[in-house]
């Protein structure tokens, strides 16, 4: 076990090189030094902001050498300063906003185990039935449908028309006069509607291919001797089939990190969120460089841990792994 | 690739047309997909009226008889821009999936064909690619040019192109161990011959199927990013940022929000229901 996750993590070192490289490969596509492209007439960028950045770059010198100063910088998390007026370390300004992130997507994804594994195995357990029916027909509008217009309408819904729910922030006004539990009780509200908005597409995949893993697995063959040892169909689907099936969950939810990550710009943006994906468009809309590579960079890495957590999480569910046979 | 057989007998539909009568998600997404394609081509002949055109009298009516979709907050007809945003979203979806396909195809035909290291690389530089959150990237890479339509197909072109590399590749190496390949290359057929002639069409049926998803998908980036105001921009009209109006209205003008979403999800369920029927069409072992 531990020389598989060893062996994952040097795995990852490439991929980080491949990381800066498409990231710095990105500040230098537009035509033009990247410190003067489109800065010209942006009023909230100072001939010193111009210089800060040509100075952290050092524009001046050959491509290989700029990419190693910067790449230098990065070991140790230094980002540069942001373009906007308070000048701050880039860095500073991501952790901060970080938490409320990594809290949406974290809620998104235990919602979406927690509905699409039961559904899955429903469906499958009953195939072909009205419910596997709705839910095919659910799977497919949750394919289709933009979150943010999805979004949109709960807005619409549950909070312009029906008023149960606040439609933005983290937080009421008077949060600071609530008592503790008060507190998480609002902040539950405020997190219902962007959960649900970011897990939609997810609980939609997850809950097809937990169908499919199933329906796969019950054929195998040694769900065929268990039924006919006797045993009732209750103990074949939740204790027999479910342990195999669920396995290549793991794997898919990594695979639906990067989806995430990147669908938190649009809920964030819509629900006025704080997070890091508000904090990416805001960047955007400013052509603050500095914060937009610090985040591409960050959401890359966090992207990639995520995928070396699900790979560690499954070797420890899947014995062969464990064991140290590869299967 | 039969879809269109050979119609010799009068009496009975060809073979490969029943086939494709056995399969209702073909029907039913090649119905959607031909509709919204229709209305896009046909914009400028049936839209009643010019979609930027400016009408300070009708501000914000909710739908009516002249209005179908109501208006928006310039008095502009928002059927008529829906009209004219489908035009929009299918450009970008069609020419994003070209430039994704031609980069896939290229990439997955050599790793596939040539195997050994290069395999290995370009797999290695594909896994990189994937594990980075798209939506960032093609962002970032807006906010370094500048939000055009021209600029988001290429951008969503350049980020898309994984799956179909990974596919192709993988077809193509368990194609090439076949014999008739074999065969060819003991006659002395060139490589590039043998993928084009050979390779490829064996291949074509689940690239035609990631093609189609591949619309699906693309299109829905595009609505996001104008939704976000960095895709196409205003006064041209586009699903995504009449919804950002909606957004703007969100308590007075519920249709800005309603209709362009519906055109989206419409869209997008007709391409991935005909992506998922040619799928089991190609493929019927898959079928679950």
């Amino acid at each position: 076990m531990t020389a598989y996750i060893c062996k994952r993590l040097a795995g990852m070192i490439p991929l980080l090189f491949g990381i800066t490289i498409i990231s710095f490969g990105m500040m230098h596509l537009a035509p033009g030094e990247p410190s003067v492209v489109g800065q010209a007439f942006n009023p909230k960028v100072s001939a010193h902001d111009i210089e800060r950045l040509r100075s952290y770059y050092g524009l001046d010198q050959p491509l290989y050498t700029q990419y190693w100063h910067w790449l230098k910088r990065l070991a140790v998390l230094d980002f540069g300063r942001s373009f906007s007026a308070d000048g701050r370390p880039v860095l500073d300004k991501i952790t901060e906003r970080l938490p409320v992130t990594l809290l949406i997507n974290s809620l998104a994804m235990l919602f979406i185990i927690l509905v699409a594994i039961p559904i899955g195995i429903a469906s499958a357990v009953r195939r072909d039935s009205w419910f596997d029916k709705g839910m095919t027909i659910f799977v497919f509008i949750g394919f289709a449908i933009p979150s943010f217009w999805l979004g949109l309408l709960m807005m619409i819904a549950f909070g312009v028309n029906l008023n149960w729910l606040p439609i933005s922030g983290l937080h009421d006004y008077s949060w600071r006069q609530m008592g503790l539990w008060q507190q998480q009780l609002d902040l539950l509200e405020h997190l219902l509607l962007p959960v649900f908005v970011s897990a939609i597409g997810g609980l939609a995949g997850m809950s097809r291919f937990m169908r499919t893993g199933m329906l796969d697995v019950i054929r195998a063959d040694y769900i065929t001797t268990a039924r006919a040892m006797g045993a009732s169909e209750g103990s074949i689907y939740y204790r027999l089939a479910l342990k195999n099936a669920v396995l290549p969950i793991i794997t898919l939810l990594g695979l639906s990190i990067p989806s995430l990550i990147g669908g938190s710009v649009i809920v964030e943006q819509l629900f006025s969120l704080p997070g890091m994906g508000l904090l990416f468009y805001q960047a955007v809309m400013a052509r603050d460089y500095p914060l937009i590579m610090g985040i591409t960079v960050i959401g890359a890495v966090l992207t990639l841990l995520g995928n070396l957590v699900a790979d560690i999480a499954y070797a420890w569910a899947d014995p062969r792994i464990r064991h140290g046979r590869s299967g | 690739m039969s879809m269109t057989g050979t119609t010799t007998n009068k009496a009975a539909p060809p073979a490969s047309m029943q086939r494709l009568l056995a399969h209702p998600l073909i029907l039913v997404g090649g119905a959607i997909v031909a509709a919204v394609a229709l209305l896009a081509i046909l914009a400028p002949w049936i839209a009643p009226y010019d979609p930027t055109e400016i009408n300070v009298h009708v501000i914000l009516m909710s739908p009516s008889w002249q209005h179908w979709c109501g208006t928006d907050t310039l008095g502009r007809d928002v059927y008529s821009r829906m009209l004219y945003g489908a035009r929009v979203s299918l450009a970008v979806g069609f020419v994003a999936v070209g430039i994704s396909l031609l980069i896939g195809l290229m990439l997955g035909a050599l790793a596939g064909y040539a195997g050994g290291r290069a395999d290995a690389i370009l797999m290695r530089i594909t896994d990189m690619v994937l594990c980075f959150p798209t939506f960032f990237l093609i962002l970032a890479v807006i906010a370094f040019l500048k939000p055009s339509i021209w600029n988001i197909m290429i951008v969503i072109g350049l980020t898309s192109w994984m799956g179909v590399a990974r596919l192709v590749r993988a077809e193509f190496l368990s194609l090439r161990q076949r014999d008739f390949i074999h065969a060819a290359q003991g006659l002395g057929v060139s490589p590039l011959r043998i993928m084009w002639r050979y390779l490829l069409p064996n291949a074509m049926g689940p690239i035609l199927v990631s093609a189609v998803l591949g619309i699906a998908g693309a299109v829905l980036v595009e609505s996001g990013l104008s939704f976000l105001g960095l895709g196409v921009q205003p006064p041209n009209p586009s699903w995504g940022n009449i919804l950002t109006e909606g957004k703007d209205n969100i308590q007075i003008a519920w249709w800005l929000s309603v209709f362009p979403g519906l055109a989206i999800l419409t869209t997008v369920l007709g391409y991935n229901l005909l992506g998922e029927g040619l799928r089991d069409y190609f493929d019927p072992k898959l079928r679950q």
